[in-house]
């Protein structure tokens, strides 16, 4: 009969233990990646072709070379651009949408459907008719990027509104807490688990599609660049922006999404 | 007027899957007046948190009605504390109030120390004890300065000491609050301590069985023997709730 809450919350000695435990897991991905460049490094060497597989020092010294000319800032920023934009909108509609489906049954039913439409549409399809109907021009692509994502922004945050504890908002509503403190303290602190999982393999899966739209009809950015490096099968271009990418990425997952999870967490530990 | 009216028709749940629609509370009539404290007691599953969260507005899918004053506050203390684990014990409390910052502030340090929690004020609720989850949860119930407290077994599955520490504590802010009150409980020692009355419920569809004044001054309510006298008193009622609570419900 007894029930208890106690042994959930309180783990005072890991607070002591963090800096330590975090001083470890920080050696083994350094090893991992340095492992990674080695195993590189000794393909190129096996092929000893440098014009089809360049080695790990080649491309970046071409890295270097593309950001002392400007070109490689220039491209990186607009592609960076594009995917801040499309990732935005994707999160915001595709949130309020996955609320509103795993809130209301109504909702759930009529846009159903439509989620396995969206889901299951090729993002080449999506580019292709944005452009057509819209025309080769920013917003097409932006809407088309989005419209890629939001259908697994929806599907996640859906399973989060559905796994809300039903019993805290009776508590919000029979304390008659007003609508923007209930989202602020009770309803977005539960979904965070969610989002996040939204945000990360959203942030992945966008720069790649921002890549094709950009290779079917933009004149700049990551993807134009490496249409034209196709052209001239100038390998290390290609590897050398794309490498840049990731850096870029991996910096906003360690700058950004880390930081601002362990914020979140704090309470957990 | 009375503080609070409940004229109840009749309450079901609908059927759902295999389970049978299920007839919850029968014709339920009566009234408390203001400040009074009244406990409803009854075997397990008679009905007794789903009037409450009916009383409470959360659930109006019932034939009959309910009569308040037209500015009530609620404070419900639930079965289980629910409180945000991500919020501090005093934001928990911040998140139910309104008006200025001061103000706010030393409301939530008067009624952390009217509960002996002065010193946690910062802890996260998941760090909590349930003894002291609950404590915050009373907090949170009187911090709103209530019209109208609902409170549903709030000292079940805590260890014996600590639910007698804060019954009394409980009795001490009933005394000094004097808020209009209907206590849920299935422990009739409780239920006599606490109550100005008792309401004792059948099992359901809930029908009131007895209706009981409790003429206990502030000292006898705190006497075993005292309580323990006007329990045997009830007559035949103890047994009826034992034999409610021990037999299975069809």
């Amino acid at each position: 009969m007894a029930r208890s809450l106690t042994g959930i919350g309180l783990a005072t000695t890991e607070d002591a233990a963090f800096p330590a435990a975090r001083g470890r897991r920080g050696l083994i991905p350094v090893l991992s990646v340095l492992l990674l460049f080695g195993l590189w490094y000794l393909m190129a060497l096996l092929a000893a072709d440098p014009q089809l597989m360049p080695g790990p020092v080649t491309v970046l010294a071409r890295m270097a070379a593309e950001a002392r000319s400007g070109e490689l800032f220039f491209h990186l920023g607009t592609t960076l651009a594009r995917v801040a934009a499309s990732f935005t909108i994707a999160m915001l509609v595709g949130t309020a949408a996955g609320l509103l489906m795993g809130r209301r049954r109504l909702a759930d039913e009529l846009g159903g459907p439509w989620l396995v439409f969206f889901l299951n549409l090729p993002a080449l399809v999506t580019i292709v008719l944005a452009y057509i109907w819209i025309g080769l021009v920013e917003s097409a692509a932006i809407l088309a990027v989005a419209l890629n994502k939001m259908p697994n922004v929806t599907v996640t945050i859906r399973e989060g509104a559905r796994a809300l504890d039903s019993g805290l908002s009776e508590m919000a509503t029979v304390f008659e807490v007003p609508f923007g403190r209930r989202l602020r303290h009770v309803l977005l602190p539960q979904l965070y688990p969610y989002i996040a999982a939204a945000a990360r393999s959203g942030l992945a899966l966008i720069w790649k599609i921002v890549l094709v739209v950009e290779l079917l009809g933009r004149s700049n950015g990551i993807g134009f660049q490496i249409a034209i490096f196709f052209q001239f099968f100038d390998v290390a271009g290609i590897l050398a922006y794309a490498l840049a990418f990731i850096l870029v990425v991996q910096g906003i997952e360690w700058g950004i999404l880390q930081p601002l999870e362990r914020r979140l967490t704090r309470w957990r530990r | 007027m009375a503080a609070l009216t409940v004229a109840i028709g009749e309450k079901s749940f609908p059927a759902l899957g295999a389970a049978a629609r299920r007839h919850v509370l029968g014709s339920l009539r009566f009234t408390v007046e203001a400040g009074q404290t009244v406990v409803i007691t009854g075997p397990s599953g008679c009905g007794k948190t789903t009037l409450l969260n009916i009383v409470a507005g959360l659930d109006p899918r019932f034939e009959g009605r309910i009569e308040m004053p037209e500015v009530t506050r609620i404070g419900y203390v639930f079965q289980d504390p629910r409180l945000l684990p991500w919020r501090t014990v005093e934001d928990n409390l911040r998140l139910v109030l309104d008006g200025e910052k001061e103000e706010i502030a030393r409301r939530i340090a008067d009624v952390l120390a009217e509960v002996g929690l002065a010193d946690a004020q910062q802890v996260y609720a998941s760090r909590l004890s349930l003894g002291m989850a609950r404590r915050v949860a009373i907090a949170r119930a009187f911090v709103v300065r209530p019209t109208l407290l609902l409170l549903d077994e709030p000292f079940v599955s805590l260890d014996e000491p600590t639910a007698a520490r804060l019954r009394r504590l409980l009795l001490d802010l009933l005394a000094t609050h004097r808020v209009t009150t209907l206590f849920v409980t299935h422990n009739l020692r409780e239920a006599i301590m606490l109550g100005d009355r008792l309401i004792f419920l059948s099992r359901s569809p809930a029908r009131i069985v007895s209706d009981v004044v409790v003429p206990l001054d502030r000292a006898a309510r705190t006497s075993e023997a005292a309580i323990e006298s006007f329990r045997t008193r009830l007559g035949e009622l103890p047994a009826l709730l034992e034999q409610g609570l021990t037999e299975p419900t069809s």
